[in-house]
């Protein structure tokens, strides 16, 4: 088949990778054809995902040879030559896109990053809407698009270069049959403009693989099979490539299969079990559910069927009583659904879409959870525990955690979960999607056992037609609105068509004709078509400022968008001098004390005087014994009691020796040392004034006289002191936060792989993103000056046009730091605390806020020369307190303007262009 | 509302919790090795200060004042000249600058009580105050003992008898050690709750218990309960085990009243956790928010400083806080030995604060459930 007409476009040899332990692919060897639609097909698991990104160079290839378009794929430089050529479409359901950027501004982005004009940039976006429809959505956040217009936008930004290789996994998941009918469509129109393009899928839906020119089946890490579809069927002897499939795994794999048989159900027409009657469900102006209806009968298995947000989950819930309908009503067994009401929810038994079971729980924890929780006779527990054990073949795993298990027995002890207390309904919502074809077979002759054998009636949602066949009867749900509902047979004839899925999506194209006057696709526009692309594969190397740019307006935009980092970017700084500036703050004032005076004469008065006049102290209720200094100062009350004893006038004026009493509180220590100061400061002036009243000056005379002179903060207040200090603090750690969270964040949710596979270089991409940090920061720099200067009353003595150039040098050597830490951590939450430490002790500790560098040693003097918060101190401290000019920050600029390409550098070196 | 759902629902999240190694480490950190680091560093205290000494004199009494000046305070000092204690202090090399006069000796011994100038850089606060202090002690002493002899005091036989109550020898390590208690209750309730409701809605298993027969109150009270009781665990451990027995603090209070007054705060701080995680909603959101909430929680509500220094504005703000009324009575029940007929105005501030924050988070959490 592979002739001289269909050199590969890449050859893989010997490959393998290993995740940990886990070998994803296993000594693996293939020539993928050019020009041609291949698929990738086998269940999840089995390392499609892991050659598709290693063929978009995506990840760094461990052992054996990869070849794509002429090159080797370890060559970096080879890489970024061809990756223009290639496009590339991860896994999930717009997981490479930008949730909170509309539809153009995710493809504009994309364009500008593989270097398009404003113009050519805005003709291809036109084009390629109007090709896939999307024209009516162009300002709708990804995030609120369906699953299949999620596709179609992943579709449109991988196809908006022109690529030569087309690399899409699993682009049809968990989308509805006509939006990926339409998919297909669209591809085909591509490839028949540009025949030479190559495409390769990898699917799970074995009836679209059918369609495609070659085959390479996987299982387990290695390729089991390649050729044609009838090249397959031919050579497994079966009728369809599920079987094909099943039959090309090694026996052991292959498990009981024996293909899945629904006995017919008996007694037709008995008792009503789940009824809906004109269910509506709104949200603002969004109709999820509209007008939903019918009735399933005890015992039936009812399935449902539609794309993604179509309202299926939405109409469980309403069945369930997690949600009230807005209008209708739901009724289970003749009642209607009460979401106070317990007792229906114990008849009911539930398994959601995302895998919900606890994995911190052992599979025996879980189980034995629910039914606790399902109020189950204590007694009961145990015995019902072990029957669902034995019941759902997991006697094997039972002090397994969860995490650990296949994703197939996962399955089952979440419908074990659902089952433990015995529900007469079962609510499934898609709980097949990603196991595999034996297990799913496996799922499904539990489920038949369980409604013929038991009675339970079962209401479950799919996205698999063979599935849909097996279901006494189905709804089609589209658009909040269900469009028929009969069995699937009725369904194919009433259309007449040859299949179920050719039936269900004449019924979507029919809704969609009526309700939305969505465009037609126009298939004389397909962009390539046009041919007046001369712009395009240039600007591949060296630099360019087009695509730093276009990721600085990502940032920007992103931003924008998520209300808790922006206000952590906006206000956070300035947030925070307020409640420093207040807390933290050593000028002690308005101390409450109080006096237990013996004497009540004008020299004890006087004496209390002093210190009631000073501003430190504040005077209450005079004491009236010991017991009441006791319980005053326990209670708070007071901080300081003063005891005057008998006789004191008189004693003093005798000059006989008397001794004043001072209690005061040392709960805190260093506020009672300052006490400790201001009472012995004011007890020594009261002597010197009496002394010069007793014996003239002369008296007063001491040794030597110690002048101390508060320079550059003469009344030594806290602020002043603070203000410079704090600035430099808060312009460290915010903006390094952010940065470090920006890269964190792409790594999290997987857009870091645009990064990866388009032709941006690393500094690129760090000065892009770092942009708008450094202009937030600059926004927080003059908000933080005019606090501490008009709100605080902070004098600035200095050059402030000097300061704000050693800001600007601080705040982009200050987002470097956060790349520099960034490279190195991959989740956000770790990224976050980590950052706070790594750059808040060394800021603390080694530049000169506490000691002068000059004081330290060894590796802590080392980090203080280099450190840029050292040198932004300096300045600060000297603008605001020491009237600095412009003259006398420019050492400090230049420390901090040498650290910036030394720390931009590192990041940029430790940076992956490739995941690990 | 059934209690056993709550029960059930408790024992799984300390499951969770017994499997996290993270948060245990933070656990484990913050109520022992947290507390005993925070006794022991000492702030305010003077660790090798940067001074500098201009020696005009350069007598017999200056070079004792100057070799006077050594570590564990002070660096050895720098002898300069005049002319360079302005751009040194500029630059922030020194701390202290000391200037000898010259002929100091000869005025001393004259009784002619010289000047001698110390210039403190002011803009290095904490060591500005203490440094000053010591410097002039230092100095002094010196003097005194040079001059011992040679010359009578005259002075007024009025003695000032001065005792600190509670902490006689104003250990530092007594307070640090206690406030560092108190904050990490605060924290680890605030963060304990938030992260197990966030891991839950992450893993998509909070939608998962709402079609069983449990109640939003239910499972809110099961984190509550849950959390709150593996902080009182820590704190009581933290408080009798590192605190009284480890480092010898002596408590004066009744250690069962303040636990009382913890569960109050804990219900407080729990229900606000609860709050917060479902404004965030994913893990980093939280965290951010947390930096943002905690901080100003933490430092206004007078564990740091006095309430009384703070504006009066901030004052009032911060009496709708949970920790204010908690710093209060920990500090009166810890340090002062108060009864509950000293405390209870803020037990009732406490209970109240903590109602208030339950039904907020309630309506949250319910909105955010649907």
């Amino acid at each position: 088949m592979i002739g001289a007409e269909h050199p590969p476009v890449a050859t893989v040899a010997g490959l393998t990778l290993r995740y940990g332990k886990v070998t994803a692919l296993d000594n693996v060897t293939l020539d993928v054809p050019a020009g041609m639609m291949v698929g990738l097909i086998g269940p999840d698991g089995v390392g499609k995902s892991s050659l598709l990104s290693l063929l978009a160079g995506a990840r760094v290839i461990q052992e054996g040879r990869v070849a794509v378009l002429g090159g080797d794929m370890r060559d970096a430089g080879h890489r970024g030559r061809v990756c223009p050529r290639i496009a590339y479409m991860p896994q999930g359901l717009g997981k490479n896109l930008y949730p909170t950027l509309s539809v153009e501004e995710n493809l504009d982005f994309f364009g500008s990053l593989f270097g398009h004009d404003n113009v050519e940039r805005a003709r291809r976006i036109t084009d390629l809407l109007a090709a896939t429809g999307m024209s009516p959505f162009r300002n709708r956040p990804a995030a609120k698009l369906s699953g299949g217009m999620k596709q179609k936008l992943g579709l449109c930004c991988a196809l908006i270069h022109d690529p030569d290789f087309l690399i899409l996994d699993e682009p049809t998941t968990g989308v509805d049959p006509l939006s990926r009918r339409q998919f297909w469509d669209l591809i085909d129109r591509i490839r028949k403009d540009r025949p030479g393009m190559s495409v390769i899928t990898a699917t799970a839906y074995m009836e679209e693989a059918a369609r495609f020119d070659w085959l390479v089946a996987m299982n387990a890490g290695e390729v089991l099979a390649i050729g044609t579809t009838a090249e397959l069927l031919g050579r497994t002897g079966a009728a369809d490539l599920d079987a094909a499939f099943i039959a090309l795994l090694p026996e052991d794999d292959r498990g009981d299969d024996v293909a899945v048989v629904i006995p017919p159900r008996e007694g037709g027409d008995s008792e009503i079990a789940i009824e809906a009657e004109g269910l509506t469900q709104r949200f603002g102006d969004f109709t999820a559910v509209d007008n939903v209806r019918f009735r399933i009968s005890k015992g039936e298995i009812f399935g449902f069927l539609g794309s993604n947000g179509c309202g299926k989950t939405t109409t469980m819930k309403m069945l369930t009583g997690l949600l009230e309908p807005t209008e209708g009503t739901a009724k289970l067994f003749g009642h209607e659904v009460d979401a106070r009401d317990m007792a229906v929810r114990r008849r009911v038994g539930f398994m959601s879409q995302a895998f919900s079971l606890y994995s911190e729980l052992t599979v025996f924890q879980n189980l034995e959870l629910h039914a606790k929780l399902f109020a189950m006779d204590p007694e009961m527990i145990p015995a019902r525990v072990q029957e669902m054990i034995t019941r759902f073949d997991l006697e094997d795993v039972t002090d397994t955690l969860p995490e650990a298990l296949p994703l197939g027995i996962r399955q089952r002890l979440s419908l074990a979960v659902a089952m433990i207390h015995g529900p007469e309904i079962l609510i499934l919502d898609e709980p097949t999607s990603g196991v595999d074809p034996v297990a799913r077979n496996g799922f499904w002759r539990i489920l038949a056992e369980l409604s013929r054998k038991d009675g339970v009636t079962i209401f479950v949602s799919t996205h698999f037609m063979n599935e849909a066949e097996w279901c006494d009867r189905i709804s089609l749900m589209h658009a909040g609105k269900v469009l028929v509902s009969d069995t699937a047979e009725a369904i194919t004839k009433s259309k007449g068509c040859a299949t179920l899925e050719d039936a269900f999506v004449a019924y979507l194209q029919e809704a969609i004709d009526d309700t939305a006057p969505e465009p037609a696709p126009e298939p004389a526009t397909v962009p390539a078509s046009s041919g007046t692309a001369p712009a395009r594969h240039n600007e591949t190397g060296g630099y360019s400022l087009r695509r730093l740019i276009s990721y600085s307006r990502l940032e920007s935009l992103q931003l924008q968008r998520d209300p808790i980092r922006l206000a952590m970017a906006l206000i956070g700084s300035v947030l925070l001098m307020i409640v420093i500036g207040f807390g933290i703050n050593m000028d002690v004032e308005d101390l409450t004390f109080a006096v237990l005076d013996h004497d009540q004469t004008t020299a004890s008065r006087d004496y209390v005087q002093d210190i009631a006049g000073s501003r430190y102290f504040i005077e209450k209720a005079p004491l009236t014994s010991y017991e009441d200094i006791d319980a005053r100062m326990r209670a708070g009350d007071i901080s300081l009691a003063i005891e005057i004893p008998p006789g004191f006038a008189a004693d003093v004026a005798r000059g006989r020796s008397v001794e004043i009493g001072a209690w005061f509180d040392g709960a805190n220590p260093s506020l009672a040392n300052t006490v400790q100061g201001y009472i012995q400061g004011m007890h020594g002036d009261w002597i010197t004034r009496k002394m010069r009243e007793a014996y003239g000056d002369r008296a007063s005379t001491a040794d030597f006289q110690l002048v101390i002179r508060y320079r550059y903060n003469p009344d030594v207040k806290s602020i002043v002191a603070m203000a410079p200090a704090v600035i430099p603090m808060l312009l460290l750690m915010i903006p390094a936060i952010l940065t470090t969270l920006s890269v964190a964040r792409e790594k999290e949710l997987g857009s870091i792989i645009n990064f990866y596979v388009t032709p941006v270089t690393r500094l690129e991409f760090l000065l892009g993103k770092q942009l708008p940090y450094i202009g937030l920061a600059m926004v927080n720099f003059f908000l933080m000056m005019a606090l501490a200067v008009f709100f605080f009353g902070v004098p600035f003595t200095g050059s402030f046009a000097g300061l704000t150039v050693a800001a600007l040098i601080y705040v982009t050597a200050s987002t470097a730091l956060g790349f520099l830490v960034s490279v190195f951590i991959s989740s956000q939450v770790a990224a976050l605390f980590a950052t706070a430490l790594l750059t808040m002790i060394p800021a603390v500790s080694y530049s000169g806020l506490i000691d002068p560098v000059s004081s330290l040693q060894g590796f802590g003097r080392l980090i203080g020369e280099i450190y840029p918060t050292t040198w932004f101190v300096t300045a600060a401290r000297g603008a605001f307190s020491k009237a600095f000019g412009f003259a006398e920050m420019l050492g400090p600029m230049l420390a901090m303007g040498l650290a910036v390409p030394v720390i931009l550098a590192l990041a940029a070196t430790f940076l992956k262009k490739q995941a690990g | 509302m059934d209690l056993k759902n709550v029960w059930n629902l408790g024992t799984k999240e300390l499951r969770g919790l017994a499997r996290d190694w993270i948060m245990l480490i933070l656990i484990a950190y913050s109520f022992s090795l947290s507390v005993w680091t925070s006794a022991n560093s000492r702030p305010d205290a003077l660790s090798k200060a940067a001074i500098s000494i201009v020696d005009e004199d350069q007598s017999q009494l200056s070079s004792r004042i100057t070799s006077a000046f050594y570590p564990p305070y002070f660096v050895p000092p720098n002898l300069i000249t005049a002319a360079e204690v302005d751009r040194r202090m500029d630059a922030g090399l020194d701390t202290f600058a000391l200037d000898i006069p010259p002929d100091f000796e000869r005025d001393v011994l004259a009784g002619k009580s010289p000047e001698i100038q110390l210039s403190v850089d002011a803009t290095r606060m904490s060591q500005a105050f203490t440094g000053g202090g010591y410097v002039s002690q230092i100095v002094s002493s010196e003097v005194s003992e040079y001059v011992a002899g040679h010359r009578t005091q005259t002075a007024l036989p009025v003695g000032l008898a001065l005792r600190a109550r509670y902490n006689p020898a104003l250990d530092p390590s007594w307070f640090g050690a206690i406030s560092s208690v108190i904050q990490s209750i605060t924290m680890l309730s605030l963060i304990l709750t938030g992260a197990a409701l966030i891991r839950e809605k992450e893993h998509g298993t909070v939608e998962h218990l709402l079609v069983m027969p449990v109640t939003a109150t239910e499972i809110m009270l099961s984190k509550i309960w849950s959390m709150g009781f593996v902080v009182l665990l820590g704190s009581a451990f933290s408080l009798m085990v590192v605190v009284q027995t480890l480092m010898a603090v002596p408590v004066q209070g009744s250690v069962p009243l303040f636990l009382g007054g913890a569960v109050l705060m804990m219900f407080a701080m729990t229900s606000l956790g609860i709050f917060m995680a479902t404004v965030a909603g994913t893990m980093p959101q939280f965290a951010l928010l947390m930096m943002l909430v905690l901080l100003p929680l933490q430092v206004l509500s007078g564990a740091m400083t006095p309430r009384e220094s703070m504006p009066e504005i901030i004052q009032f703000i911060m009496l709708a806080a949970p920790n204010t009324h908690f710093i209060i009575l920990s500090q009166a029940i810890l340090f002062r030995g108060a009864g509950f007929d000293v405390v209870w105005p803020q037990f009732l501030a406490l209970a109240v604060i903590g109602g208030a924050l339950f039904w907020l988070a309630l309506q949250r959490f319910r909105a955010f459930l649907k």
